[in-house]
């Protein structure tokens, strides 16, 4: 196994390096797309850490630079919340 | 950009990548499709991914049951170096009201005479097909296990690949502008990025298909809606189908993947083109789902989004031809079931563009049908 499959990009959904590398040289080449195809930045942890990981990316291997990409939207809630808690019915978990 | 294209297809949903990969298959290979922002970026990329035969028209229930089986071979079909992730859990349809059990058995005899496998089901017997739901009040369902769904991004990347493969040429990032007529006939389109001079154009532009359709001095009666939708956290496989009631105006799918994925029709939506999500969404889809499947209390909310319906006035799509605008066609007005029955959209508007006879009839879904009168009356929609 090469370093870039072991080189995981996205935790929550198993995004390896290897497989971003293939996808953007396949013409998926902004955060958006990327997301939609490969689950990237849909988990629990909504993008933290592998939308910026995915940027820079994107950006070494198009040239274009960060500043310059169509920024991934971002969606609410902004941490995961359970039905019971946006019923009122237990607290945030934030709050415990 | 082409200079000259045999036809020009406007929206990279997965309409238009459908009836794009079903012309070149039948060889018309010099077209295009022209897309605002990325492919599925439109309804497909925000839809429930429901795949359901069980309909109440002719019309719908042949449309839908001829998809199901291409989504059944659509992987070998068009050679995808990937998986659809077509998934045939069923749908588990809810009837609350006597007026709603009628129209189930109606249904359900309709969809038999067409060879469609599905039961009316007893509240206990509903209960059999997804243990954790809340029968209180329910009156009866009707299950049919062929039923399912379907990842959206990768049929519409499949029908793209697969097109681009017999030589279509996609372009994402281009808008249209304008429609180039001569007398009534189509000249070409104008765009952001230069001019494509074509015969025929294909209005595929989801919600903005009355915007597109005015481009061409033509006014159709079709309106855009804001639906709105959330997923959860994956959790363990706990519910096969799909779980639908009118009369809640619900429906929630647990993905092949682990999360749950559900949404609800707000009758008091404005027509409009606002996609923003609203927490008020949130509490009432918190109310209801909590209600009618109780485990799902203690699961967590990830993310939420909205989408375009793009609604007509009996709820069924406008297909084919306009007699008015020659060259022009319409695969428009979905009302928020256009993934289903993309497969089928794409045979029939390939079909009808290139002079053939049609698998299904077109003539009663086109645009003529509100001046005629000859309106459908869908009763089974969220
Ligand atoms: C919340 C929600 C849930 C849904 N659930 C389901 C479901 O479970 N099952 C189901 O079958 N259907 C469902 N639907 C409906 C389904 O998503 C749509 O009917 C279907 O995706 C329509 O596909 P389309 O290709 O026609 O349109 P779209 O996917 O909307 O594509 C149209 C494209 O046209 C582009 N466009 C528009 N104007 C221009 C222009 N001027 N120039 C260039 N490009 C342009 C847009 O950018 C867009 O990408 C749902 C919809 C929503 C919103």
């Amino acid at each position: 196994m090469g370093p870039d499959e072991k080189t995981i990009i996205c935790r929550c959904e198993d995004l390896t390096l290897k497989r971003l590398r293939e996808l953007i040289a396949s013409g998926y080449t902004t955060v958006d797309e990327i997301k939609r195809i490969s689950r990237a930045g849909m988990g629990p942890c909504q993008g933290r850490t592998c939308r910026a990981l995915i940027e820079r990316e994107i950006a070494a291997m198009t040239g274009v630079p960060i500043r310059e990409q169509k920024p991934a939207k971002y969606r609410q809630p902004s941490r995961p919340v359970t039905f019971a808690a946006i019923l009122g019915g237990e607290p945030r978990e934030e709050d415990c | 950009m082409k200079k000259t294209a045999d036809a020009v297809i406007i929206g990279g949903g997965v309409n238009g990548v459908s009836i794009a990969y079903n012309l070149a298959k039948r060889g018309l290979t010099n077209i295009c499709v022209l897309e605002r922002n990325f492919l599925a970026s439109g309804a497909t990329g925000r839809c429930g991914a429901g795949v359901r035969a069980q309909w109440g028209t002719e019309m719908n229930l042949r449309m839908s049951m001829a998809s199901v089986r291409m989504f059944e071979n659509m992987n070998e079909e068009l050679d995808y170096d990937d998986d659809i992730e077509f998934n045939q859990g069923g749908y588990l349809l809810l009837a609350y009201t006597e007026a709603g059990w009628e129209q189930f058995k109606k249904n359900v005899a309709l969809q038999k005479a067409h060879g469609l496998q599905v039961e009316l089901l007893t509240p206990a017997e509903a209960k059999e097909v997804v243990p954790h739901l809340n029968t209180e009040q329910l009156l009866g369902a009707t299950y049919c296990p062929t039923d399912g769904h379907c990842n959206p991004f990768k049929v519409t990347d499949a029908y793209a690949k697969a097109a681009r493969r017999l030589g279509v040429e996609i372009y994402t990032n281009t808008t249209v502008t304008g429609i180039e007529r001569d007398g009534d006939r189509i000249q070409g389109v104008h765009t952001d990025r230069g001019y494509v001079s074509t015969p025929v154009v294909v209005n595929a532009a989801g919600g903005w298909s009355q915007d597109v359709a005015a481009m061409v001095g033509l006014e159709i009666p079709t309106h855009s809606e804001r639906h709105q939708i959330l997923i959860t956290e994956p959790v363990e496989p706990m519910q096969r189908p799909m779980v639908m009631s009118f009369h809640h105006n619900l429906y929630c799918q647990q993905t092949p993947h682990g999360s749950f994925i559900m949404g609800l029709g707000d009758p008091t939506e404005k027509p409009g083109y606002n996609m923003e999500a609203s927490w008020q969404f949130l509490e009432e889809m918190a109310e209801k789902i909590t209600w009618l499947l109780p485990p799902l209390r203690h699961i967590r909310v990830v993310r939420q989004w909205a989408g375009l319906y793009n609604m007509t006035p009996d709820r069924t799509p406008i297909l084919g031809p306009v007699e008015e605008v020659p060259g022009f066609y319409l695969a428009c007005g979905f009302s928020g079931h256009g993934f289903m029955i993309a497969p089928m959209v794409g045979v029939l508007l390939a079909q009808s563009i290139l002079g053939q006879k049609t698998e299904i009839p077109i003539e009663p879904m086109s645009l003529g049908r509100f001046a005629r009168g000859e309106l459908f009356r869908e009763p089974s929609v969220v």
